[in-house]
């Protein structure tokens, strides 16, 4: 599961560019700081591979593991 | 207490060592290359380390580094390298950092002359680096005055947290004198555990050491840096006060020029004139209370003696004296050493002239 | 299946670099790698100054502060004094390339053993993007509004290149942290110089071709796009010395 601190993130959009499944996207809301921020559109896609978390330069992404 | 002849800049190494001084880092340069090349071979008998670096720069930055372990951490050079060490000793003041800077000088400005000199004076007390600090200057006049004062350096160094000097001219640092050694001091991290690098004792929280602070901190830094240099008025000043008590003329000389001064002046007393010296042993804290104290009803003139061309220490001295008698002044410069031939006949036409 | 926890070697805020800026990811590799290895109490950071002066309000263990260029030098201070420890720079151009090439030449040809993170942004963020001596032939920076012409101001250093021709380093390696391969590659290299640092084998260094969305003039992903098509060929990434690999 793709978990994102919003209050970390700065938008730069790494994120939403590197994920192989295309399960994030820019969101419309910005954060308390005045920055968009990405949100998850396909949580069922999503292997925890992860990537997004390598490419963000604030590691404001945690990923784990999906249960089962 | 182990008596030893030595010569002025290794009797200062071993004192380092013997100081507790476990680092080294400098660079070479004329005349104080005794001091790396006897570390260079003694510092790792103590399990202490040497590094000689790729300049001054380096040396002072990597004692910056060294301190920051709670390491006690030396450099020595001479006026040039002074210049270049000026940045890092800048950030070992705003770092907090204690470590200990020996300045054996030489003929100056620039490249100047290797040959000794007092050209100094004005660096070490008043502009050692950028951003207005001070540092405590030791000006010993004898090689066991040296080591005394090179022996507990640290303890000054770390009880105020910054960097502290001692300046010497290169004829101190070339002569050889007899010195008694003092016990090697055991290693201690009493003084730094609280902020040094070292894990002490298991320590779980993590230390930050910064040059660089948010504008209300560096002001409270330079606030309470302030109250300490006012304390060092007050407790650390030394001096030596020589035959003042009836004295019409006062000397005012440190280091080299004061050993100088002190021989024409017992001649011109065995001639009966009386004259007297105040010989700062700390430049910075200047010694102020003993000008300011002396009986101007009686003092006719002080003379300051100084290894150098113009005298550096006059500015300090007539703040003190304000006006109350005439301040002159002699020097050698370039190179060239104080006689007591020369000494003798400046302080003699001086008072000739006065009286 | 993979996961992926923010460093306890960072602070839980977020850094004071731009957006997209990978200096900012750079640190977060260190922090990863530090946690990795289970360092963070025996890890000592010795920040540099420019933009990665920022470090000092990220890093979450032991650092200190040095002067512009300077740490290969207090770095060497402090691990002479406790050689146990862990003990890393990291530099950006400006500091490593120009101000302190002394220090950085000089340190690496000792063979001191700590290890070098130097960010090559090809700018000086920090002071609002004058030339580096890293800067590529052409570029416009705000001291060379016209591009760099080599006539008036030489060729960007490639430190690398000139690190790995001495005999005393261990490990000397270039990755671009514009792609995930890049980045994966990036960790594994820091790792393997930390890894060889605490083995006490000697010098390492680590460069990491970086961004500087601001001062380029550029949204951060047409900077991952810019590097692919001018920094990448010009300082080429790979493994330029391995000691150990040789034997």
């Amino acid at each position: 599961m793709v978990t994102i601190n919003e209050l970390m993130c700065k938008g730069c959009g790494y994120c939403v560019k590197f994920c192989p499944k295309h399960i994030l996207e820019m969101g419309k809301e910005r954060s308390q700081k005045g920055h968009f921020y990405p949100v998850n559109i396909n949580e069922d896609a999503c292997t925890t591979c992860a990537i997004c978390a390598l490419m963000c330069p604030e590691g404001a992404i945690e990923v784990t593991a999906k249960e089962k | 207490m182990e008596k030893r002849f030595m010569k002025g800049c290794e009797a200062i190494a071993e004192a380092a060592v013997r100081g507790g001084c476990r680092f080294f880092a400098g660079y070479p340069i004329t005349p104080q290359n005794e001091i790396p090349e006897y570390l260079s071979k003694r510092l790792p008998e103590v399990g202490g380390a040497f590094v000689q670096g790729e300049s001054e720069v380096a040396s002072i930055n990597m004692v910056y580094g060294a301190a920051a372990t709670g390491t006690r951490a030396l450099t020595s050079s001479s006026g040039p390298g002074i210049s270049l060490k000026a940045e890092g000793i800048s950030y070992l003041a705003s770092s907090q950092l204690p470590a200990v800077i020996v300045n054996i000088s030489r003929g100056g400005p620039g490249l100047g002359s290797i040959q000794p000199a007092q050209s100094d004076y004005l660096q070490a007390t008043k502009a050692l680096g950028h951003g207005g600090f001070r540092a405590m200057v030791f000006a010993p006049a004898t090689l066991q005055e040296a080591v005394d004062l090179t022996y507990d350096a640290w303890e000054y160094a770390e009880r105020d947290k910054g960097p502290v000097l001692i300046l010497m001219d290169g004829c101190l640092g070339a002569i050889m004198e007899e010195v008694e050694l003092p016990e090697m001091k055991e290693i201690s991290y009493a003084n730094t555990e609280d902020w040094c690098l070292a894990r002490v004792n298991g320590r779980e929280e993590s230390h930050m050491i910064t040059p660089i602070l948010p504008e209300l901190g560096l002001e409270m830094l330079n606030r309470f840096k302030g109250m300490t240099y006012k304390m060092w008025e007050m407790t650390d000043v030394k001096v030596e006060e020589y035959m003042l008590e009836d004295a019409e003329y006062v000397v005012v000389a440190y280091g080299i020029a004061a050993r100088v001064a002190k021989e024409a002046i017992n001649t011109l007393r065995e001639q009966g004139h009386k004259i007297g010296m105040i010989r700062p042993i700390t430049l910075y804290p200047f010694p102020k209370a003993s000008l300011d104290n002396l009986d101007y009803d009686k003092v006719k003139g002080i003379i300051d003696i100084e290894m150098t061309i113009p005298a550096q220490m006059r500015d300090d001295i007539e703040l003190q004296v304000k006006g109350r008698c005439p301040v002159h002044e002699y020097g050698r410069s370039g190179g060239i050493l104080l006689d007591d031939e020369g000494v003798l006949e400046a302080i003699e036409n001086i008072v000739k002239g006065e009286a | 299946m993979p996961s992926y926890k923010r460093p306890s070697a960072l602070l839980p805020m977020a850094t004071g670099y731009c957006p997209g800026c990978l200096h900012a990811l750079g640190t977060r590799l260190v922090a990863d790698v530090v946690d990795e290895l289970n360092q963070q109490k025996n890890a000592i950071n010795v920040i540099s100054v420019g933009c990665s002066a920022l470090n000092l309000y990220s890093w979450s263990g032991d650092d200190i502060g040095a002067a512009h260029g300077r740490a290969p030098a207090v770095a060497t201070g402090i691990k002479r004094c406790l050689p146990d420890r862990l003990v890393f720079t990291y530099q950006g151009d400006g500091d490593l390339a120009a101000i302190g090439l002394a220090e950085i030449m000089s340190a690496a040809n000792r063979g001191e053993n700590f290890t070098v993170i130097f960010a090559n942004n090809q700018t000086y963020g920090m002071t609002g993007g004058q030339m580096a001596p890293t800067t590529l032939i052409g570029q416009k920076s705000t001291t060379t509004p016209c591009g760099r012409d080599p006539q008036t101001t030489g060729y960007p250093l490639k430190m690398c290149e000139l690190i790995s021709v001495l005999e005393a380093p261990v490990f000397v390696a270039r990755y671009a942290l514009n792609s995930p391969k890049g980045v994966a590659d990036a960790k594994k290299g820091i790792k393997k110089a930390f890894e060889l640092q605490l083995a006490g084998k000697g010098f390492t260094f680590i460069e990491l071709l970086t961004n500087c969305p601001t001062n380029w003039g550029m949204s951060p992903l047409d900077t991952l796009e810019h590097m692919n098509t001018n920094s990448i060929p010009y300082f080429v990434p790979g493994v330029y010395k391995d000691k150990e690999a040789e034997k």
